[in-house]
């Protein structure tokens, strides 16, 4: 056996013994992990423009196939824009843990001696600021292009960025579930549209209302509950569906 | 403070129809190896899957300083390193970032540990490069460094020298051995002889 330089094995191990160190806190810990994720999709920057450019193109076909006309326009704008919101974020759910299951980091995230839970959660936020804040951002330049008022703006960017918080967080558990399968698009859909369903209700609802004039308070509220009851919930779901996963 | 110790205890595990684990028993105390030996198929991974807590087995125990690892399998995971076929890296980082994300959400690390660690396993000039584009061989060498920097009494490793050139083979021994001399605990699944001195145990494992 070789001994190693003394300098180079105290700084790899501590001296005192093989287990004589402070293990990171699981907020150190969820923040590593999100930072990860951030610097990874910045090097893999394709896959991020996708569903933002299914969103782009889903909403901008709908004034070529429906009719010109503004004043129809304005009345499709809540359903095609949740709609293609939907699907969008369904679309980018497949590479949430695809990666990560395929190159072993989400077992030895399950190994880490962390909250499973805390890196999982850290993991939807960074799959949220990837795809469902662009998506933010994007809804009401959508509206916009079909007609809907500037007066509607505010509403639909708080609606559409409370409905996709909760959009990401239903998607973590249906992923969770289909990660150890190989086409696993199809079944994903079907575990996660069905839970998606109020957010597009709520949401259309209250971009409606944004558009009309109304008063949103009420479907506002309500997806923000759908939220709430989201980050609570999906990333001990989502931690519980990992672990039954890999087995 | 109870000295470090893992036991397997009468450990069944099915897999489908198929009774991979029949009753493995087995105990391990500070400095020992155990090397697990068996034909393709006749359970290492399993067996070592089990005692990391990722599968459920049917029947047994596994202890950890006397207790059953399954009363706080965050406390035990916090205690051990588990390394699989494949080495858990990312192509589009460097061996240096992939070090940082990975042992880095264990126990706070700097670059100089991380650059430290390469070097100690031959792969100090890699450090910069993406993962994409190294070896297989190099790819284990930089995992062999998440393991030596995760500095946890217990190893579990599934075939540590795949891939890698005789060189490479002497730097697992070694490291093994250092991990032994420090009073660590491993347990390797292994088909080609390593040179590792400390205590050995072997278990084979029958198809």
């Amino acid at each position: 056996m070789t001994e190693l330089p003394a300098n180079v094995a105290a700084a790899i191990a501590p001296a005192a013994g093989a287990d004589d160190f402070r293990p990171l806190s699981s907020l150190a810990a969820a923040r590593m992990a999100l930072r990860r994720d951030l610097t990874l999709a910045f090097r893999q920057r394709g896959q991020l423009v996708q569903p933002l450019a299914f969103f782009a193109m889903v909403t901008l076909l709908f004034p070529l196939a429906v009719s010109p006309e503004l004043a129809r326009l304005r009345e499709i704008v809540p359903g095609v824009l949740w709609s293609a919101e939907l699907l969008a974020s369904l679309l980018a759910l497949e590479f949430l843990f695809r990666d990560d299951v395929q190159d072993g980091t989400l077992e030895q995230y399950a190994l880490s001696g962390q909250s499973l839970t805390a890196l999982l959660f850290a993991k939807t936020t960074a799959h949220w600021l990837l795809t469902g804040l662009p998506l933010t951002v994007m809804a009401p330049l959508a509206a916009l292009s079909l007609g809907a008022p500037t007066s509607a703006v505010a509403g639909i960017v708080a609606s559409v960025a409370l409905g996709g918080v909760t959009l990401s967080l239903i998607g973590s558990i249906g992923a969770s579930l289909t990660l150890g399968m190989k086409r696993s698009g199809a079944l994903l859909s079907l575990l996660t549209l069905p839970l998606s369903l109020p957010v597009l209700i709520f949401g259309a609802r209250a971009t409606q209302l944004a558009i009309t004039g109304g008063v949103l308070v009420a479907p506002l509220e309500l997806l923000g509950a759908l939220a709430v009851l989201g980050v609570t919930l999906a990333p001990l779901a989502a931690a519980a569906g990992v672990r039954i996963s890999l087995e | 403070m109870p000295s470090r110790s893992l036991e397997i205890e009468n450990l069944h595990l099915w897999r489908g129809e198929r009774h991979v684990l029949r009753g493995v028993h087995c105990a391990l105390g500070e400095g020992q190896c155990l090397k697990l030996t068996g034909p393709n198929g006749s359970g290492k991974t399993s067996l070592l899957r089990t005692v990391a807590g990722l599968m459920y087995p049917e029947e047994g125990q596994v202890r950890w300083e006397g207790r059953d690892v399954r009363e706080d399998l965050r406390s035990f995971h916090a205690r051990m390193t588990y390394l699989g076929h494949e080495p858990p890296l990312k192509g589009d980082l460097s061996a240096r970032e992939n070090l940082r994300y990975w042992i880095g959400a264990r126990r706070a690390l700097s670059a100089p540990m991380i650059d430290a660690a390469l070097g100690s396993v031959g792969a100090g000039a890699l450090a910069g490069q993406r993962v994409r584009t190294l070896s297989a061989g190099q790819r284990r060498r930089v995992a062999l460094a998440g393991l030596a920097l995760s500095a946890v009494p217990l190893w579990l490793l599934d075939e540590p020298a795949t891939n890698l050139d005789s060189d490479g083979q002497q730097v697992v021994a070694d490291l093994i051995s250092r991990h032994l001399a420090r009073g660590g605990l491993a347990v390797v699944a292994l088909h080609h002889p390593l040179h590792v001195s400390g205590g050995m145990l072997e278990l084979a494992l029958a198809a």
